[in-house]
């Protein structure tokens, strides 16, 4: 994907796909409107060269396209046709289907972008499938490539995207920006769902590691674009920030080997200083504001990690008050697990293993991450036959081959720390929360919630941020 | 204007008694509901429903008209009552369902009308 046509639809394909179905009241039309107009500009580009304004081109070649189409259906009545749209505020001229008024939509494109995320995120969906939706319509991804990136086959995460439109369809779900009073909520969703498509690209499973960068990549820029959108949601800043502080740490996350590195153990050296410093302002900016969300508190907890030059002089009491503050806002046992383990790291395994009885278990039985802070915790405090049964437990669970592998050495190196009469393990071990998956060396298992594993990720613990 | 079928689910293996102070209160917040739901225009129709034990199931094969002993579904959970209401869209259909979820204690399943 490097050829200009490529760049162009990577960055226009989701603002086109947006207002064409606000014009067309329609999100299978507009899909198949913004598609053929991007087959022609393939077609016609090379010969002109690409044109000055390449997004309006395609928004107007689309729309035009589609208005032949309509045309030629003429044996659908107006009353139809309408009947097909989706519902819209505030929408009058661009209900016409006529939709002569190009010049007057293009300035509402920003809106137009905010509603499609909105409408793709809606809570009615399940989250895999908002997941689908997004990065299907706003980040315009073959249905193969997401299906790939998700672990799932293609026919299945094509069913799935096709029945959230048409639930989208048949329950006349409206095409607009939520008023003032849900739009907390909303948003919400539309944050979490783009922090699973992050996380979904941040656990790198093997043999999907480069799918899954890019996924990471799109989220991101997502995110940019919804910050860009809604400039005054601090909310949105934090998920990005985040984002960036977690990407900033990808390149030492893997071994030479492929093998996963924990936080305590990464080279610092080669955490990204770019990616750090645009998710410090970013913190630095939400804290402004003062209006604390869970993102923006995550985003506080890894820019704690960010600014620990070396693991050992990480400021763990820092990292607990925000724990106590995320837990405050969202009581969930992943938040309270990943506090455990800070408490851990500021006052030693046993103080984390009460931490972590405190938690209801039944609630974390079937998270990995839980049974391998655990099993870190117990070993780390001597009881190395009850680590090695969460050790066990924890491999059970495990979705990717390198985050069991880790988990397979950690637990070998227990038995052979046994028979060398040692308590402790590898030196440093910032515990099994950081020890998350394959991927969040991060702040503990917590941003692990919806990082254990794509597919675990978009089930379960959706919900819990 | 788009209908939407709201009904209301429970567990039909304890029997509700009406007499208690709690069910007396829910059939008056359900009744504030209905009328709330009338005075926005959004009301079609809505009816509470006898236990499922009442239910007969009808078939018709080849002509031949069966009866059979009900419920048709063999789950825990019915349907105890339900709503038809109006709404310009499923937003707006959605806050009318969390309104009723609270009115009647019991989930809610918002369902569109087709045409």
């Amino acid at each position: 994907m490097t050829s200009p046509l490529d760049e162009v639809f990577r960055r226009e394909a989701g603002r086109c796909t947006a207002t064409l179905i606000r014009v067309l009241g329609d999100i299978n039309l507009a899909e198949d409107a913004v598609a053929e107009a991007f087959a022609i500009a393939a077609e016609q580009w090379p010969k002109t060269g690409i044109p000055p304004n390449p997004g309006g081109w395609i928004t107007t070649t689309a729309r035009n396209r589609a208005i032949d189409w309509l045309r030629r259906e003429s044996t659908r009545s107006e009353r139809q046709l309408a009947a097909h749209r989706m519902r819209i505020d505030s929408m009058e001229p661009d209900h016409n289907p006529e939709l002569d008024r190009l010049d007057d939509f293009i300035d509402v494109v920003a809106d137009d972008q905010l509603r499609l995320m909105f409408l793709c995120a809606h809570p009615a969906l399940a989250a895999d499938a908002q997941v689908g939706l997004i990065l299907r319509l706003l980040a315009g991804l073959p249905t193969g490539e997401i299906a790939t990136a998700f672990l799932v086959p293609e026919p299945t995460m094509a069913q799935r995207i096709v029945r959230a439109k048409r639930k989208l369809h048949d329950n006349h779900a409206p095409y607009r920006v939520p008023g003032p009073a849900e739009l907390p909520g909303r948003l919400h969703a539309v944050l979490a769902a783009i922090y699973l498509i992050f996380t979904g690209g941040h656990t790198a499973a093997s043999g999907q590691t480069l799918t899954r960068t890019a996924l990471s990549a799109e989220a991101i820029r997502l995110g940019r674009a919804l910050v860009e959108l809604m400039p005054d949601e601090p909310e949105a800043s934090g998920l990005l920030a985040l984002m960036l502080l977690s990407d900033s740490r990808r390149a030492a996350r893997t071994a030479a080997d492929g093998t996963m590195v924990r936080l305590a153990d990464q080279d610092r050296s080669r955490w990204d200083r770019t990616l750090i410093s645009e998710g410090h302002d970013l913190v630095r900016s939400c804290l402004r504001r003062n209006q604390p969300g869970p993102f923006q508190i995550q985003a506080a907890i890894a820019a704690v990690h960010a600014d620990a030059p070396t693991a050992e002089s990480t400021d763990w009491s820092q990292i607990i008050v925000l724990y106590d503050q995320l837990y405050a806002l969202r009581p969930n046992p992943v938040a309270a697990l990943n506090r455990s383990v800070a408490v851990a790291e500021l006052r030693g395994p046993a103080a984390g293993l009460d931490a972590l009885a405190e938690i209801d278990a039944a609630s974390l039985e079937n998270y990995q991450p839980y049974h391998a802070a655990r099993a870190d915790l117990l070993a780390r405090a001597g009881r190395h036959d009850e680590a090695v049964a969460a050790y066990d437990r924890a491999i059970e669970l495990a979705t990717n081959t390198i985050e069991r592998d880790f988990l397979v050495r950690q637990r070998a190196a227990l038995l052979t720390d046994d028979q060398h009469g040692s308590v402790r393990q590898g030196g440093g071990d910032v515990l099994g929360g950081e020890g998350e998956g394959a991927d969040t060396d991060g702040q503990g298992v917590a941003d692990g919630v919806a990082d254990g594993g794509g597919n675990r990720a978009l089930g379960a613990f959706a919900d819990a941020e | 204007m788009p209908q939407y079928l709201i009904s209301v689910w429970h567990d039909e293996s304890y029997e509700v008694d009406f007499s208690t102070p709690e069910a007396q209160a829910r059939v008056a917040q359900v009744g504030a509901f209905n009328e709330e739901l009338q005075n926005a225009g959004a009301w079609v129709f809505a009816a509470g429903l006898h236990p499922s034990s009442s239910a007969t199931v009808v078939r018709s094969t080849g002509g031949e008209v069966s009866m059979t002993d009900g419920p048709y579904a063999e789950t825990k959970e019915q349907m105890g009552g339900f709503w038809v209401i109006e709404a310009p869209d499923l937003d707006a259909a959605l806050q009318w369902a969390g309104k009723a979820a609270a009115a009647s204690g019991e989930p809610v399943e918002v369902r569109p009308a087709q045409g």
